[in-house]
Order: C-alpha cells, then sequence, then structure tokens
C-alpha cells in the first residue's frame, strides 16, 4: 500500500484529532475529583491500588484498592471516555476497607483512586496500565 | 433488556463471632457502556447495573456505585464482619429499574 499526499494529510490530521481527545478526558477528571474531594488537598500515604502493568484484554481489568480505615473509595479510568469507574462506599460492617472488581479501559492510561478518610482528608494512589486491545468497543 | 440475570454468590458457611470474612460475588449481566456501536454505525444504548449493596441483618456492609466502566458480568470481592449469625442481602440495582435480590446464610461456628 502506498500513501498519496493526501492520505498522508488526513492521517495527521486523524492522529492531531485523537491526540486532543485525552485533554478533553482529562478535563472530566479534574471535575470528577473536584465533585468527590471539594478541592481539597490530597495526601499518598493510606492506600494502596493494585492493577497489573500490563492488560491484554481492556475489557476486563482485574483492580484491587485498599485503604484501611477510609470511609469511601472512588476509582478514576483518566484516559477513558467518562474517567468515573466505582465508588465503594463502606458501611459499618465492612470488615476491611477493600474491595477488588474488573474494569473497562479504553487504552494505556492512568488509574486513579482517591479514598476519602473518616476525618475528611483525602488520600490518592495511581498507576499506569498498558492496554493492548482497548475495552470500549469503538 | 438484559436477560437471564443470574446472581453468584460465594460467602463461608459459617465463621466465628466477630470473624472479618471475604464475599465474592458476580452477576451475569452485558454491561452495555452506551460507547459502542452496532453494525449500521447505531450508538447501542446504555444499560449497566448502577448500584449494588450488601447488608447484614439490616446493617450495611457496602454500598458500590457503578459506572459504564465496569466490565461484563461484574465481580466484586469484599470483606464483611460478622457478628453474630444471620443473612446477608444483596442487591442489585439495573438501569431499567429491575432490582436483583439474593441472600446468604451464615452460621456461627
Amino acid at each position: 500500500m502506498s500513501f498519496t499526499r493526501r492520505d498522508t494529510l488526513l492521517m495527521a490530521m486523524g492522529t492531531a484529532v485523537a491526540a486532543a481527545i485525552p485533554f478533553k478526558a482529562f478535563a472530566d477528571v479534574d471535575a470528577d475529583i473536584e465533585a468527590f474531594t471539594g478541592g481539597a488537598e490530597m495526601g499518598n500515604e493510606g492506600i494502596t491500588l493494585i492493577a497489573p502493568e500490563i492488560a491484554e484484554n481492556g475489557n476486563t481489568v482485574p483492580i484491587e484498592v485498599d485503604a484501611p480505615g477510609a470511609v469511601s473509595i472512588l476509582v478514576l479510568a483518566t484516559g477513558n471516555p467518562t474517567p468515573a469507574v466505582v465508588t465503594f462506599n463502606f458501611g459499618p460492617l465492612s470488615g476491611a476497607q477493600m474491595a477488588s472488581t474488573r474494569i473497562r479501559l479504553a487504552g494505556t492510561q492512568d488509574v486513579m483512586a482517591i479514598a476519602k478518610m473518616p476525618d475528611g482528608s483525602f488520600v490518592r494512589a495511581s498507576q499506569e496500565v498498558k492496554v493492548t486491545i482497548g475495552g470500549c468497543g469503538g | 433488556m438484559a436477560e437471564n440475570v443470574t446472581p453468584r454468590i460465594r460467602v463461608p458457611r459459617d465463621a466465628t463471632a466477630g470473624e472479618t470474612i471475604t464475599i465474592k460475588t458476580l452477576i451475569s449481566h452485558p454491561m452495555e457502556s452506551g460507547q459502542r456501536k452496532d453494525s449500521d454505525g447505531n450508538r447501542i444504548p446504555r444499560s449497566i447495573i448502577n448500584r449494588f449493596t450488601c447488608d447484614f441483618n439490616g446493617e450495611n456492609v457496602i454500598d458500590v456505585t457503578f459506572e459504564p466502566a465496569i466490565s461484563t458480568n461484574p465481580f466484586l470481592e469484599f470483606q464483611a464482619v460478622v457478628p453474630e449469625a444471620g443473612t446477608f442481602t444483596f442487591t442489585w440495582y439495573d438501569d431499567d429499574g429491575d432490582v436483583y435480590t439474593d441472600t446468604k446464610d451464615i452460621a456461627i461456628s
């Protein structure tokens, strides 16, 4: 297959559009974080996010969050069309403030977990997950 | 519409009083994200389970809000304290208004 000048230009435009999409997603991420934390400062201690470094299939990526003593944990996939993934609210009979589930990731991106502590402070952990096949069916 | 929605839950048969146990749940559901398109290019409407709760004898253990980024057949693993013998009630809330519930009993050994 050979590329004409027109094809090349079109492809370049496509790449530029693709590069612009994450910026929109980042705005959503900030809005979601703001909605959850109310703009409070976030620490880094006391929360663990376990996610695979490389996920072959973005349709089902196992993740685990653990934040001892947390009231609730918000998980965000910063590169997804809608970044919010799941919110765990722990009740009085919750044995340990940890949970694991399986999520969809559109592509290689940072997965972020933010825990709300009983004293109203917030802690955050994030990890990059490399995705071979995206999970949005686009 | 979600069809053949079957919850599967694993809870230990018994526990000592005050013990922390691990509960695993899985419910078969397509979790249509609303992002996909069919072969004609039409967007397939969103249809997911948006909330899950687990209660023990009427007291809340965990309340989870699901977004479309949760995989098909949502799996969830979490921990619960068992202060006495009783019943776990699991509830899933579907976008289309359906509510799926299941219960599991646990004894004190």
